[in-house]
């Protein structure tokens, strides 16, 4: 579904995808792995048409995407939860949500069928669907911007550092949240550093390093012979 | 390899000088005086590339400088029994100096647009100054004086004509590129370029880059305040317009579509500018605004080099 | 004396009504996109004529006001697609010097089309009232009033309803913005076209009052940067309260100085704002 082919990606003057190459099927959960600094994010931006890639395609669903305005990625069913969340912090909760609901094509029926699904998985959200998103903590903050990318129910989501900072409670309902988008066919390409995290929730991996995909294999084989994972992360 | 460029730039400086000099001997009386004006006008957008070209702070309010130096001048031809050239020279930098100050004061307390707009605030503080203080500036209609001659007190003293005059604002305007030439050049010169590139870089190296935006306000206020004051000496008349923002403004044009940072390049818009006002406005009145308008702004979204831009570049290294 | 404060009060809500007007517009711009627009004096000016010239022909102060806004958004619109939108990203600093060049067209380009005499409106409001020993024109209260109401019109606009969400995400954040699927550069456009058809509508507000000439525009520029980093950049509501401020102290300052020396009292307020508090006199110090 989502097909990436030698992607070489400039950020300023430096060079950092020296010629990504991955793939993403329908309704996979993928796992991309590797130090801090390797490229993931930018990565997972190249995709998203937040940063342009110098060289190399990007394909989804047929249809070259590469260097495609973000907006128009994001209405072919492409969605982006950003490493710093980078919700709105001064919409409110409802806004923020609706920043993704308030789509052409979206009845009232499905309207409320979405949110009373988001507010379900995040009662927290459905309490504070009022309140500034500055004022959530770090953790609600990642619900929302996970229930905010679910919004625009899209065919695959890009997860950039889901756990970061995030207290255990909070890392395993980000587990429980990517399970269900998984069973509801939601791809996910998923950036961790949590490697156990990874490795449970995806059914294959890509490790990367400095800017290079260096090794790809099925998650159980990597839970099996943990020192590939040692070799490239050092963990 | 560096004396051989630095030998033909002075091939071409003189060369360049020598026809400045000579070409108003075989031009009518009223293009004379227009070169010399552009030669003035040059030294204006100088001064201000200083600021917008090398150190990468943008001043709306060149015109405070270059009023200040031509009431400066003014004011001390019109006190003085006799006008003397070197009084008027002195009182006008001063004068100049003074608002100088102000506006380094400015320019380390504030950055990129807050101190282009304080600048344009600050310059239209003195319009409205000179504007209302009737008494003392003339208001509206204001300040006529005579021409100091050129004079060594006790020596000799020689009324100027309009080519001598030229000769005059030539040898400063030429004395002026070159120290700012070479300033530019200097260590001081590539601190300035490098707090233009990157700041925060420059400050964290160890520079004191408040210290240096400092002398580079001073610098171009002075030489803007030179060119004001020797517009006074020229046209013997001092009015509320000239510092009013829309000089300020025919600055920043002269430096955009000349080439900023290039010393030369905004002399050389100055010139394209005026020539193209002068000529243009014979047929379209104000409207050659309109095109030179467009031109402008395309030249800021598509080529902020100017028109020199790069080649000069060479020229001056 | 009490009464001369008093009425000074008056006229000077009533000129910050207006000021705060063209000063939205500037704010809403400048917060959106990085634009410091140096030709939203000009906007004013081309919005009073296109105004003047409909009043003249139909005689309606309303459909002039109309007119005028729809009219000048197209062309802010325009504007904005052509030589604005190749500037996103790029620093505010080459913004107002693009912005500059374009204000010298739209001047030259209103005297080609409009000719070089001052235009007025009739007050379409009219008659007058005693205001202490002032017979005080209905019409500036009437101004004023409309100028709150369109005002009070974007707020709501941008508060409810989608598109005011759309504004207020591309505002806060336009990469996610962008992410979320709002299309951004449309947004741009937008929101551009809504800067300048409130600084036509103060244009075609303000014509009764005084003429409209090619160059007033230089005039409402400067007080409208005045008031928008007094009223901290971006901040729409700072911007009204910072517009009425300054128009105050004008109008204070005009009871012992002449009008044109009371303008250096909104100078130094900015002065004294950007050493002290420049992030905004009317925006909460950041942390």
């Amino acid at each position: 579904m989502l097909t990436l082919a030698d992607v070489h990606t400039h950020y300023a003057k430096s060079h950092i995808l020296h010629g990504i190459s991955l793939e993403v099927q329908a309704g996979e959960v993928v796992g991309l792995l590797g130090r801090n600094g390797v490229g993931k994010s930018t990565t997972l931006k190249s995709i998203m048409g937040l940063v342009r890639p110098s060289q190399g395609r990007i394909t989804f669903e047929g249809r070259d995407i590469t260097g495609l305005a973000p907006h128009k990625v994001a209405h072919l069913g492409i969605a982006y939860v950003p490493e710093d969340r980078r919700i709105f912090k001064l919409l409110t909760v409802m806004e923020n949500l609706r920043t993704g609901l308030d789509r052409s094509g979206v009845t009232e029926t499905r309207r409320k069928a979405l949110l009373d699904k988001i507010y379900e998985s995040f009662p927290v959200l459905g309490e504070r669907k009022d309140q500034l998103g500055g004022t959530l903590s770090g953790g609600e903050q990642q619900m929302l911007a996970i229930a905010r990318a679910m919004m625009l129910e899209p065919k695959i989501i890009l997860l950039d550092e889901p756990t970061e900072g995030l207290m255990p409670r909070m890392v395993s309902q980000i587990r429980d949240i990517i399970a269900r988008l998984n069973g509801d066919r939601v791809a996910i390409l998923l950036v961790e550093q949590d490697v156990g995290l990874t490795l449970g929730a995806s059914s294959r991996c890509y490790i990367m390093e400095k800017g290079l995909i260096r090794h790809h294999a099925p998650s159980a084989d990597l839970k099996a012979n943990p020192s590939v994972i040692h070799q490239y992360m050092g963990v | 390899m560096a004396s051989q460029t630095s030998g033909k730039f002075w091939i071409i400086f003189l060369t360049v000088v020598a026809a400045l000099a000579l070409v108003p001997l075989g031009l009518p009386e009223f293009w004379r005086k227009f070169l010399t004006e552009i030669l003035i006008w040059g030294l204006l957008a100088m001064s201000s590339d200083i600021l917008i070209g090398y150190t990468g702070m943008v001043s709306f309010g060149h015109s405070a400088f270059f009023g200040l130096g031509l009431y400066g001048a003014a004011a001390a031809l019109l006190m003085l029994r006799s006008p003397n050239l070197w009084i008027a020279l002195a009182v006008g930098l001063a004068a100049a100096a003074l608002v100088a100050v102000f506006v380094a004061y400015f320019a380390t307390r504030l950055r990129d647009i807050y101190f282009a707009i304080t600048t344009l605030v600050f310059s239209q503080i003195f319009y409205v100054i000179i504007f209302t203080w009737t008494e003392v500036t003339g208001g509206e209609n204001g300040l006529y004086f005579s021409q100091p001659p050129f004079a060594l007190p006790g020596i000799f003293s020689v009324r100027f004509s309009t080519v001598t005059l030229h000769w005059f604002v030539l040898a400063v305007v030429a004395l002026s590129y070159l120290a700012l030439r070479r300033i530019t050049q200097s260590p001081f010169g590539m601190v300035l370029q490098s707090i233009r590139e990157n700041e925060p870089r420059t400050r964290a190296i160890g520079y004191h880059v408040e210290r240096y935006k400092i002398v580079a306000v001073l610098l171009s206020g002075v030489f803007a305040g030179l060119s004001g004051t020797l517009y006074a000496i020229q046209h013997r008349f001092a009015a509320p317009d000239f510092v009013f923002f829309t000089v300020s403004g025919e600055v920043v044009i002269f430096n955009v579509m000349g080439g900023m940072g290039t010393l030369v390049g905004p002399v050389v818009g100055a010139a394209f500018f005026l020539l193209l006002r002068e000529g243009l406005s014979r047929f379209w009145a104000e409207y050659y605004l309109i095109p030179l308008g467009i031109a402008f702004t395309l030249m800021v979204i598509f080529m902020p080099q100017g028109l020199l831009g790069f080649l000069k570049r060479r020229v001056n290294q | 004396m009490l009464e001369q404060i008093l009425v000074q009060t008056v006229n000077g809500l009533v000129n910050g009504m207006v000021l705060a007007l063209v000063a939205s517009g500037l704010t809403l711009i400048f917060g959106i996109m990085d634009v410091v627009n140096f030709a939203h004096g000009d906007l004013v000016m081309l919005g009073g004529f296109t105004g003047a010239v409909t009043v003249a022909q139909t005689g309606n102060f309303w459909l002039g006001l109309l007119v005028a806004s729809v009219t000048i958004a197209a062309f802010g619109a325009l504007l904005q697609i052509t030589t604005l939108r190749p500037l996103i990203g790029r620093d505010p600093l080459t913004t107002i010097i693009a912005t500059f060049g374009i204000s010298l067209v739209l001047q030259k380009y209103a005297l080609w089309q409009f000719g070089p005499t001052a235009q007025n409106i009739p007050q379409p409001i009219p008659g007058q009232f005693s205001l202490f020993y002032l017979q005080y024109p209905w019409y500036r209260l009437g101004a004023a009033v409309m100028a709150g109401a369109i005002i009070g019109a974007l707020y709501l606009f941008l508060r409810y309803g989608k598109y005011g969400i759309w504004i207020r995400a591309t505002t806060q954040d336009r990469v996610m913005a962008g992410a979320m699927g709002i299309p951004v550069p449309l947004v741009h456009t937008a929101v551009f076209a809504i800067g300048s058809a409130m600084a036509a509508a103060s244009g075609v507000l303000f014509a009764p009052l005084a003429a409209v000439t090619q160059n007033m525009g230089f005039d409402f520029t400067l007080r409208a940067f005045i008031v928008v980093v007094v009223g901290g950049m971006g901040n729409l509501g700072g911007s009204i309260l910072a517009a009425l401020f300054i128009s105050l102290l004008e109008a204070y300052a005009s009871l012992v100085v002449s009008p044109s020396q009371a303008v250096i009292v909104s100078f130094v307020a900015l002065i004294l704002t950007l050493l002290f508090r420049p992030t905004g006199l009317f925006v909460p110090t950041p942390k």
